[in-house]
């Protein structure tokens, strides 16, 4: 029963890491920016969420909903503010400029409310234990893989299904063709990151209900690991996050059942230099050549 | 030309300060005939970490006025000089050099963490100043790197690991287990320090420690550590660590179906803890402290309603209590030294056994560390509740 809890246990660390991956991935699919400061804007959708339900005693949904609203505001501005001016610069530039950003969130935060974790109030969502097979899964794990699978469908739905979502692909192709086809690419890249950081902001207020402790460093290693999950589920492919998170999870759990709970980050990264060497395009990736 | 002036005077300065020094070195006692008897108060009082000071200070404070007010120690008054290290290592030394050259005080109190009364010892030693640290639990506040006693410096809080003996004699003796298991923060000395003691002491009696897990602090999800924890069936966790994590790991224990109790020490106190884990999760938890403001016992009824007169009804903490102490620990040394000389009051010092006082009855050990009484504090609905008292 140990191996069915620990199963258990990996699959609902690994929905959030699939929640924070999948927008990770999908502002790199569209602008080839690894963007640092998405696990920030995370933190930014927790403590948003955190102030809606202590602070203005809002539901769980009024909640989330405002806090993917706030994010992607705040997503938007930092592409505006921070990124747009970079767009024809080297990657590394923007690359650089994405950390910088991510240190300027955390610290700021910490700024203007200090680095005191703060505790999400108990009670926002009904918690029940079920009992399957002597293993433990909690409801609000359960809730937590749902609204992954169901943010990315939606996603999947966006992406694949909308003009928006076909001006995104056309952007990722190739930007300047998009533009003399007459797609506004400014807006087009605004509406990406305004839905990644609502996905990010929606992931932070679920991050918070479930492990209860939010702090301002807190999206450090959640975006790291998130980073870790899309670019083994083949960064830009949008199912390719959801998996990798859930595998990154599971693979977790199992080297902290094995006795090696030291070695639980670790474990992430070796997954992470593996992969680059011997798959660099993750397991979704298709392996496209270069072209000389 | 300039920069000669500059050097000239920089040197003539140096020579200064070394002159002032050596005088201060000399006549450190110096204040031994007369009626009263100077106490340096070097405390957090701003800064970071000032809640603790103001606490030990206005515990200082009381024990003070109570000594002056039936006559002083041996006719001798006290006479309280304070100083504000404002939480700061440097300033803690500027202000020990301060009271032992300027003030020629016969005994300072100080500080409330370890790191600024370690910040003042050497100070202590060198001038021949009693030093005695309400605070501070790490062993290095007596003891210096190369594990020589300070002779001069003295505690009255017990150290880290000694909580760790507690609570093993608190699940052997009182919880009556014998099988427990350790999760600790792997990433500070201070569970270390815990997780040692507490599993020397507890295999000694012949019960087995089942399982030895660590974590790192600011890990957030320990559901797979725990599982495996529960796969083992202890009848007992102990749980080294500091509120943030200890919080979560309750919280994730309890749903996971722990239920046996689980254990921690002072790193656990705060009122945070409650907000983290859930009052319900912390039912059955209890954590180890020095004193508890509801312990039956008639001293610390005593004290704790003194307290409340001066203090607005507010019940006193356990800093209150350890500044509090930390007076009587001295004024009893005094007295039976006879005299205000430091070398006699560091002998007695360290001479002290049994000295009854509110947070336990206190001896001192080889190494200036207390062998003292803990209180043991049950979660109950999210309030501490007093619980029992081990002794050691």
């Amino acid at each position: 029963m140990e191996w069915l809890q620990q199963l258990i246990n990996g699959i609902s660390l690994g929905s959030i890491y699939a929640l924070i991956a999948l927008g990770y991935t999908m502002v790199y699919g569209i602008i080839k920016l690894i963007n640092f400061a998405h696990g920030d804007v995370f933190m930014v959708g927790a403590f948003v969420g955190f102030y809606a339900i202590k602070g203005w005693g809002l539901g769980f949904f009024p909640a989330l909903l405002l806090s993917m609203a706030f994010c992607a505001v705040f997503g938007v501005l930092i592409e505006r503010i921070a990124y747009k001016r970079l767009r024809n610069a080297t990657r590394i530039a923007a690359l650089i400029t994405a950390i910088g950003m991510s240190l300027l969130i955390e610290y700021g935060v910490i700024y203007a409310r200090g680095a005191q974790p703060e505790a999400y109030p108990d009670g926002v969502l009904p918690s029940t234990t079920f009992n399957l097979f002597g293993a433990q899964i909690s409801s609000q794990s359960l809730f937590i893989l749902s609204v992954s699978v169901g943010l990315m469908i939606i996603l999947q739905f966006i992406v694949h299904r909308t003009k928006i979502g076909k001006a995104m692909r056309a952007v990722s192709h190739d930007m300047d063709a998009a533009r003399l086809m007459g797609i506004n690419v400014d807006l087009t890249i605004s509406y990406t990151f305004a839905i990644g950081s609502a996905l990010a902001g929606a992931a932070g207020v679920i991050f918070g209900v479930y492990y209860t402790k939010i702090e301002p460093l807190m999206g450090i290693i959640p975006g790291l690991k998130a980073f870790v999950a899309a670019v083994l589920g083949g960064i830009g492919i949008i199912p390719g996050a959801m998996v990798g998170g859930l595998i990154l999870g599971v693979v977790e759990s199992i080297v902290s059942a094995l006795g090696f709970s030291l070695w639980r980050d670790a474990a992430a990264f070796v997954i992470l230099i593996l992969i680059l060497i011997f798959r660099p395009s993750g397991i979704f990736g298709k392996n496209t050549r270069e072209k000389v | 030309m300039k920069k000669k002036i500059a050097r000239v005077f920089m040197a003539s300065t140096i020579f200064a300060g070394m002159l002032a020094g050596c005088g201060a070195a000399k006549d450190s006692s110096g204040g031994s005939n007369s009626d009263t008897i100077k106490l340096g108060v070097n405390l957090e009082l701003s800064g970071n970490v000032a809640s603790y000071g103001e606490s030990m200070a206005k515990g200082v404070q009381m024990a003070v006025d109570e000594i002056n007010k039936n006559g002083g120690v041996d006719g001798k008054k006290f006479d309280v000089i304070k100083v504000d290290n404002k939480s700061e290592a440097a300033e803690a030394t500027n202000g020990i050099i301060k009271l032992t050259s300027q003030d020629k005080v016969n005994a300072v109190i100080g500080a409330a963490t370890s790191g600024n009364t370690v910040a003042q010892a050497q100070i202590a030693n060198d001038t021949k100043t009693v030093l005695l640290a309400p605070g501070g639990t790490s062993p290095s506040v007596t003891v210096d790197d190369k594990g020589k006693v300070r002779e001069f410096v003295f505690r009255t809080s017990f150290i880290d690991p000694f909580q760790g003996t507690v609570a093993a004699n608190f699940a052997l003796d009182t919880l009556k287990v014998k099988d427990a298991a350790i999760f600790a923060d792997n990433s500070s000395d201070y569970a270390k320090g815990l997780s040692d003691a507490f599993k020397e002491t507890f295999e000694a009696a012949g019960a087995k420690v089942v399982a030895e897990e660590a974590y790192v602090a600011k890990d957030t999800d320990f559901r797979a550590t725990l599982t495996r924890i529960k796969a083992k069936n202890p009848s007992f966790i102990f749980i080294p660590g500091y509120y943030e994590e200890v919080g979560l790991i309750v919280k994730q224990a309890r749903e996971l179906g722990i239920d046996v109790p689980l254990v921690g020490a002072d790193g656990w106190d705060s009122p945070k803890l409650v907000d983290l884990a859930g009052a319900e999760a912390l039912n059955n938890t209890y954590l180890i402290n020095h004193y508890s403001s509801e312990d039956p016992d008639e001293k610390v009824q005593k004290f704790v309603t003194a307290f409340k007169e001066k203090n607005n009804d507010e019940a006193p903490n356990a800093f209150n209590a350890l500044g509090y102490d930390t007076v009587y620990f001295l004024a009893d040394a005094i007295e039976r030294a006879g005299s205000t000389d430091s070398s006699k009051i560091q002998a007695e010092l360290a001479k002290t056994k049994d000295l009854s006082l509110v947070t336990g009855v206190l001896s001192i050990d080889e190494n200036h560390h207390p062998i003292k009484t803990a209180t043991i504090l049950e979660y109950k609905d999210g309030k501490q509740v007093f619980n029992t008292k081990v002794n050691p």
